[in-house]
Parts: C-alpha cells; structure tokens; sequence
C-alpha cells in the first residue's frame, strides 16, 4: 500500500513534465500550423499584424548566453583550480563560500543591481570603449550601449559563474592525488601538472558543468529582460539592443491576445526544447564522469 | 563507459609521453640553470587564476555592498509592515503586500512538493530500484530542474490560470513545479546513503518494508532531506519569472487564494527596477536586501542542517 | 515547522473572503451609502499614476468599503483582460478597433463602453545633461526616430537649436517594447507630419521600429532614458515631470515651438466635435498653442456587469474621479477633461449597470 503510494507520487512527476509539454505545445500549435518552419526561421516579429518569426529572440539567447560563457568559464576554471590546487588551506572554505553566495542571490536583485549600478558603473562605459577600440569590426559597430547582448551576457555571465566553479571544483577534487604526484615526480611545475594531469581528466565533466551553467543562462529571464534592450531585431552588434526568448514571454504576455499568446507560448517550447536538449546532453556528461571515478 | 574509459586513456597516452620528455628537458636544465620560460609560464597561470578569484569576488563584493547600503536606507517598521503606496512616486509605505504573497505561495508550494518529491525519491531509491519506472522518474527530474522556469509559468497558465484567473493558487502550482524536481533528486542523494546495516537491523527485527522506511529510513536522512528541502524554498521565493505569468501582482494586500492577483517580494522588486521614480527604486532596494535576506537565512540553514547529519559523506 | 506555520496563516485568511471585508462590514453597519465591493482593473499605463492617486484617496477619503486594484500592463493588455473578463474593467490610450469591441461584446454579451477620462500629453523627453530647452520641428522628431538622425550635433538639431551648446554623442532612440496606447498616440502624429514615417513604419499600438532600446511601460521608457546618456524617447508628461527628464518643446502645425503642458494639453481639446461613443483623436491639434502630441485616455467597461455590487462601485469612482477628481488630476499633469467632453463622459458612466 506505501510502496504503492510511493509510486503514485514518483509517477506524478512524470506526469507534470508530460502534461506541461502537451498543454503548452498544443496551445501553440495553431501558430506553428500557420508560420511554419518560418516560425522558427523568421525574422519579423510584429504581433498586431499577426507576424510572428522569433529569430531575433533565439539568436538573442545564443549569443547573450554565448559571451557569459565566453567570461564565466574561464573565470570559473581559474577560481576552481585555484582553490583546489594553489589556495591555501585556510583560504578555500571562504572564498568558495563567497563565490557560492552567488548562486543564492535571486535573479530579480541581479536584475536591479545590473541596472542601477553595473550599468552605469562598468557596462557603459564599456561598451562605449569596446565599440571606440574595436568598432571596425561589426560586432562591436556603435552606437554602443550598455543596455544590450552585451550586457546582458556580462550579468549572466555573474550569474552562472558560482554554478560552474561549484561543478568544477567538484570535478577537479576527483582527480586521483596519484596523478598529480606523478606529474610532480617527472619534473612538472605546478601549472604543466594541472595542464597534464588534472585538465585532461576532467575534460568530459567540465563539458558538463559548463552545459549545465548554459542550460541556466538559456533560460534566465528577469536580468535579461531589465539588461538586453526589448527590440525584436538581429544585430551583428553586440553592443546593441536585441531581446531574448525568456524576456520576450515575460514582456509581452499580460498584454498578448490571440495568437499573440500562442506565439509566446510557442517560443515557450521551442526554448523548452534547446535547454532540455543541452540539459539532457550535460547530464550524460556528468554521469559519465562520475562513473569513470 | 567503455568509450569514455578508452578515450582517457588515448588522451592521457600521448600526455605522458610528452611530459617524459620535457622532464627528461627539466631535469637536465634543473641541474644547470632555472628553466625561465618554464617558471614564467608557471607563475603566469598562477597570475591567471588569483586574477579569476577577485573576478569572481568583485561581484560578490559589488551586490552585497550596494544591497546593504541602498536597503538599509529605506528600510524601517513601517516597510516590514505596511503594503505598497497606490503610487511609485509616493514614499513610505512597504512591500508587505509582497512579504505576505511570498509566503503564502512558497508555503502552499512547499506542502505540496515536498511530500509528493520525498515520496518519489523514497520509490525510486527504495521500491522502483533498477526498474525501468524508477530510471524515468530520476532522469526526468534530473531533465526538469534543467526546464527554464519562465516555461513553468507558461505551463501554469495555459493550464490554470485561463480558466480559474491569477491566483495565489496559480502562483504556488508554478513554484512547486519548479521545487519538486529539486525536491526528488536532494531526497534521492540522501536517501542512498542510509546504509543497509540499519535497514537489514529493522527487518531483522519483524518490520515490515513501509514501517522501515518510515520509522528508520526517513528519519535517519531527514537533516539531508532538510538541506534538500530548504535550498528549494531558497530558490522559490526568489523565483520572478513564473509569477508573472501566475500571481500578476498587486498593490494591495491579500489573502484570497484564487481569483485575485497577488504580490511577491520578487514582483514588487521587479516593478521598482522598471520605474523611473526615486522612491519606487528606494523600496525595490529595501525590497532585495530583505529577499536576500530571506534567501540567505535559508540557505544557511541548509548549509547547518547538512552539518549536523549522520549520515554525511 | 516553517511549514506547519505557514499552513496556519493561509488556512483561517482563506476562510474570510477578504482582508478589506471587516471593515467594510463595520462601516456599512455604522450607517447607510458606503458601498463594499472589490474591483480589479487593468490597462494602459500612461494614466496609471493618476489611476492610482485617484483610487488612493477614493478608498482611503470616500469609500473605504471598497478595494480597487489596478495594474499598468499595457492598453492591449487592457483591452485583452476586458475581453477575457479576467478584469472588471480595462483602460486603453487608444480606442478599442471594431473588431476588438465585436469580440468583447461577443464574450460578454454585454456593449463595451469608452469613457474618456483624462487627456494627457506625449513628452518627448530626452538626456542630455546640460542640454535644456531642445526644440525640434516635425522633420527632425521623425527624423530621429526613423534612424536618420544619429548624432546630437547633426546639422538639423544644431539650425534649430542655435542657443544650446550640442554635444557630439550618439542619439540612442528608447521606445515601447509593449504594446501601448501612448505609442499608438506618439506614431498617429509621426504618421500625420512625416511621409517617410507613414511609408515606411506607420501607426499603431506596436509598431516595427527602425532604431532603439525598448522599455517595458511609459515607467520602463523612462528609466531606460534616465539610465543612459543621449537617448531620447516619448513618456507621458507626468511620468517625464515627475522623473525628472528634460523635455523638448515641438513645433505645432501653427508653426509654434510649444513645450508640453497642462495648458498646452488642454489646449487641444478645446473646440472639437465628438463621436457618439467617444472614440476620438487630438493629435496635430490646428490651435496655435496647443502642444502637438495629445490624446485622450479611457476608461473601458461593460454596460452589463455580473455583480451588482460591483457596478456600483465602479459608477460611483468614476463620476467621482471626473468630478471631484479633477484637481488631482492636475496636480499630476493630465489635463482634466473639457467640460462639454464632461458631460458626454459622465453619461456614459451612468450606463455602466448589472444584470
């Protein structure tokens, strides 16, 4: 009787996922009936005349999420091998404490702060510069504004970077002493045994952990909507205003009607299907990794 | 497995044999002179990755610092207490309609996810074991911790909230969405660590499997199911995106659970980000620093309630 | 324990219909004509700040029986929340379109009313520190927002403005990302001064713009131009005010350069002939001091409402914030309504009824 209350729940959750993807894939599919493929590969979206590509807004996730990628995953290898191979032993516990605070703080109060003191603080003015030094290039072609790819990229990037050192630290932990020692013993300074003996081990978890932090800054929704400027447009530029799949939902969606609706419930599930598709990669991954152990 | 097993062992062939080489190189300069472009490049990393840590502290420092400093300025009784002024341009006032909306939600959400999520980790861990539905359950919950949790919210509405309307109720389905996976997959990591010994003590003694798991097993885990637990109430009161779509918000306080728009702290901090007027962006800071504090205090707790357990790693 | 606490909160506050209820029953006790009713709108935030005085001091000085919720999400999402009922009444910058009405009215069997409540004025509001007074011409406004206008020095700004020392700083156009009443007011002008805007972008509550950040609300607009050096966009006058924007002063179809104001507003209203329903437009005003950028805002209900109680209470706010309302109005920035257009508009209210 337990045991069959016990799969009852277990089988509830299996049930919520499935009922999530048929209630929000059925609601869109009028609209992915009437768009077509052009949903997924048109760059209009202009919701009164019943327009509804969303391009703009998958590009705008890839490359929000790609530049926090771009920052956080060096940073969060550099920290993680820091304190488990260089810090020493007082110092580990609170600085991985303060760097894993991060991932306690809510998106809305990075939104806010991102807002009020980044922005001014630090993604303007580099913009600005980024676009004075480098504006030959397209990608940083002015005008330049913090409120865009970029910054928004830059707060993700803040965001996930407590997830993939916590992931990495892990990982790098699990690397056998042995190893290290032997590389100790053939002669190797402390960073030609990281680079030998700890990287190569660690390759296929690392992949993993930096899924999971893209999975996260996928589908990150209220920073992004404060930061990435709200216009439904493909811009080469990434200091320039663009828009995001989870901020285009959260925007528009009190004052959506109709196919409106629909269409945002269809960028719903197309950003379902990316960032369950990565998660689900991550997570072999990990699992292969930690099998290997 | 057995691929990944041989690809290390490609990828560490070749490594190996490089490193004998280049020591054969080290050992060789050692006994003469300091290898300088070996050491620069040494002491290069190094710089690297000190330079990663105040990367990754400035942030921290950042966030907390302004938090503290701009909250603690509006923060006072009468913001613990009182609700949102009609206006973002009026001062005084609180974010206790929020305050109020945060718990109830979080709470409904709680009671709901956490019995069904302990009872699905305790079938997969303790009945379903290897069977195919046990395998689901845990990979699928694994997939849905990874679902964004703007689509919760998109599921919850089209669900429930165009035929029932905004709601408390709305708002605390989206939350136990997102708790329950979390939930499923803490309970399950601790529950595998309960050893056998005292399973096998309690069967020997004439219990029955259910009795085990609820008078030996449960209990003996709980300080991890604990930790479990408060991490995702950390993370649902925090939770901005899928109340949107759900709860709406509101000015007033209230404590209908259907039918009603309701407020949460993370709502009224996201309204004051988006306004122009000094005194809504003066409560939106008060407003973080007493969300942060509340996220905190949970997530500390979690942190004690894993130290205190028996059963830890 | 958390939990078995939280239990206990929730369970008993379920169990009253509402916080505001007690009270509500004390002073309906106390004596007669206080009314208890709880009303939720939703709409267009271009007359949230008003909305919002207004229900304040309605509920805390008039009727403290009643509760009035209101959420700035947009005229179309006014519009929508009317039509799906999830609203007892929406608010819209603009008139709802025909088919708009013929789906609400086909919903909920009942006429879709306009009351227009206030007219307020589309600022163009800028930052520029140092920079006050800006003058543009029809030409020049288009002329930024389609994109062709890139830089605070452009010859064009410099003609117009020979007194103000122009920096060389890129113009970073900042407009709605919402679909808005104050947009469908803003380009309704463009379209009638700007051929280019006509052709190539047009008017409407949303709109494919050339250039620009978007921000969430006439409040998002504004805290995206007091956040960001050199931009430009188009806020609701108080919102502009009251946030402290600069403000440009834009030159009417007389040919003036009128900087937007309470009587500037009203300004263009005086003297028109109005529809029946009252679904009208008063931009590009022809009166040599009325500031170009001028539209209504309405309050939208339905003639036939399930609760009594609640028709009630909405009747008795409205002809109370179109009357005694007025001065707050003011003091806020909307102009009050004139008092021909008044009257058309209290009539309207009292057909607000129930089943």
């Amino acid at each position: 009787m337990f045991g069959i209350t016990t799969a009852v729940c277990g089988s509830v959750v299996l049930l919520v996922l499935a009922y999530m993807v048929l209630t929000t894939t059925n609601t869109a599919l009028p609209v992915f009936r009437a768009e077509g493929i052009s949903f997924v590969t048109g760059a209009e979206w202009i919701p009164s005349r019943g327009v509804f590509g969303i391009l703009p807004f998958i590009y705008g996730t890839l490359v929000t999420s790609l530049i926090a990628l771009l920052i956080a995953v060096p940073v969060s290898v550099g920290v993680s091998l820091y304190l488990t191979e260089i810090a020493p032993a007082w110092l580990r516990a609170p600085v991985a404490y303060a760097v894993d605070l991060l991932a306690a703080v809510p998106s809305v109060v990075y939104g806010l702060w991102g807002v009020f003191v980044l922005l001014p603080l630090f993604l303007q003015p580099a913009a600005e510069a980024l676009s004075k030094v480098l504006g030959f290039l397209p990608f940083f072609a002015a005008p330049a504004s913090g409120i865009s790819y970029f910054g928004a990229g830059i707060v993700l990037a803040i965001m996930i970077i407590p997830i993939i050192s916590a992931l990495a630290r892990e990982i790098f932990r699990a690397v056998p002493a042995d190893d290290r020692y032997a590389a100790y013993a053939l002669g190797s300074t402390r960073w030609e045994m990281i680079w030998r003996a700890v990287i190569p081990r660690s390759r296929a978890g690392l992949v993993g952990a930096i899924m999971l932090g893209l999975g996260r800054a996928l589908g990150e929704t209220i920073a992004v909507a404060l930061l990435v400027g709200s216009r439904p447009s493909i811009n080469a530029s990434v200091v320039q205003p663009g828009y995001s799949m989870a901020a285009v939902i959260a925007n528009q969606f009190q004052e959506a009607t109709g196919d409106h609706i629909r269409a945002l419930v269809g960028v719903g599930v197309v950003l379902f299907a990316i960032t369950v598709l990565i998660n689900m990669a991550a997570r072999l991954l990990v699992w292969r990794m930690v099998a290997e152990r | 497995m057995s691929t990944s097993g041989s690809a290390g062992g490609a990828a560490n062939t070749p490594g190996s044999g490089r490193r004998a080489a280049k020591s054969g190189d080290a050992v060789g300069l050692l006994s003469e002179r300091p290898a300088p472009r070996r050491l620069w490049a040494d002491r290069m990393a190094t710089a690297a990755m000190l330079a990663a840590v105040a990367l990754a502290l400035v942030p921290v420092i950042l966030i907390f610092y302004y938090i503290a400093r701009e909250g603690i300025g509006t923060m006072s009784w009468e913001f613990l207490t009182q609700p949102q002024p009609y206006s973002f341009r009026r001062e005084g006032g609180g974010f206790v309609n929020g305050l109020i909306g945060t718990l109830i939600m979080v709470g409904i959400a709680t009671a709901v996810a956490v019995p069904l999520g302990v009872l699905a980790a305790v079938y997969v861990v303790e009945y379903g074991k290897k069977g195919v539905l046990a395998q689901l359950i845990r990979f699928f919950s694994d997939v849905m911790t990874g679902v964004p949790s703007v689509f919760v919210g998109l599921f919850v509405y089209t669900a429930f909230v165009v035929p029932f309307g905004f709601g408390a109720l709305m708002g605390a389905a989206a939350l136990a969405v997102i708790m329950l996976p979390i939930v499923v997959r803490s309970t399950e990591e601790m529950l595998k660590l309960v050893p056998a010994e005292i399973k096998n003590a309690s069967y020997a003694l004439g219990a029955a499997k259910w009795q085990t798991v609820i008078r030996v097993v449960l209990p003996s885990a709980l300080p991890g199911i604990t930790t479990g637990v408060l991490l995702a109430v950390a993370r649902a009161a925090g939770e901005t995106a899928p109340l949107i779509l759900t709860a709406l918000g509101s000015l007033t306080v209230t404590t209908k659970l259907i039918g009603e728009p309701i407020s949460a702290l993370p709502l009224a901090i996201f309204d004051g980000a988006r306004t122009p007027f000094a005194a809504g962006q003066a409560r939106a800071w008060a407003g973080a620093l007493e969300l942060l504090v509340i996220v905190l205090v949970f997530t500390l707790l979690a942190r004690v309630a894993s130290s205190r357990s028996s059963i830890s790693r | 324990m958390w939990l078995a606490g939280c239990g206990g909160d929730v369970t008993p506050a379920g169990g009253t219909a509402t916080t505001v209820a007690p009270g509500a029953t004390d002073t309906t006790d106390a004596g007669g004509g206080l009314l208890s009713a709880r009303l939720n709108g939703a709409g267009a935030t271009f007359p949230e700040p008003l909305y919002l005085e207004w229900i304040g001091e309605f509920v805390n000085g008039v009727q403290p029986g009643v509760a009035i919720n209101y959420q700035g999400i947009g005229s179309g999402g006014g519009i929508q929340q009317l039509t799906q009922m999830t609203v007892d009444f929406g608010a819209s910058d603009a008139p709802m379109k025909d088919e708009e009405i013929g789906a609400a009215e086909k919903a909920s069997g009942a006429r879709v009313l306009h009351i227009p409540t206030v007219l307020g004025a589309v600022a163009v509001a800028y930052n520029l520190p140092g920079v006050d007074g800006l003058k543009l011409d029809q030409e020049t406004l288009a002329g930024i927002f389609l994109g062709t206008v890139t830089s605070w020095n452009d010859p064009a700004l410099v003609a117009l403005n020979p007194g103000l020392q122009l920096p060389s700083t890129a113009v970073s156009v900042v407009h709605r990302s919402d679909s808005s009443g104050t947009t469908s007011i803003f380009t309704g002008y463009l379209t009638k001064i700007s051929s280019a805007w006509s052709d190539s972008v047009g008017a409407g509550k949303d709109v494919r713009w050339p250039v620009g950040i978007g921000g969430q609300g006439n409040d998002g607009v504004a805290a995206v131009i007091q956040q960001q050096e050199g931009s430009i966009g188009y806020v609701e006058l108080s919102y502009a005010t009251e946030a402290g924007l600069a403000t440009a002063d834009v030159r009417n179809k007389s040919g003036s350069f009128v900087a937007p104001s309470l009587a500037s507003t009203s300004a263009a209203g005086a003297g028109v002939d109005f529809p029946a329903d009252l679904r009208f437009s008063l931009t590009d005003s022809p009166a040599a001091d009325a500031y170009p950028i001028v539209g209504a805002t309405w309050i939208l209900a339905f003639d036939t409402m399930s609760d009594p109680a609640k028709a009630e209470a909405l009747r008795v706010f409205l002809a109370w914030a179109l009357t005694e309302g007025a001065p707050l109005a003011e003091d806020l920035g909307y102009a009050p309504l004139p008092d021909s257009l008044r009257e058309l508009a209290l009539a309207k209210v009292a057909e607000v009824g129930s089943r």
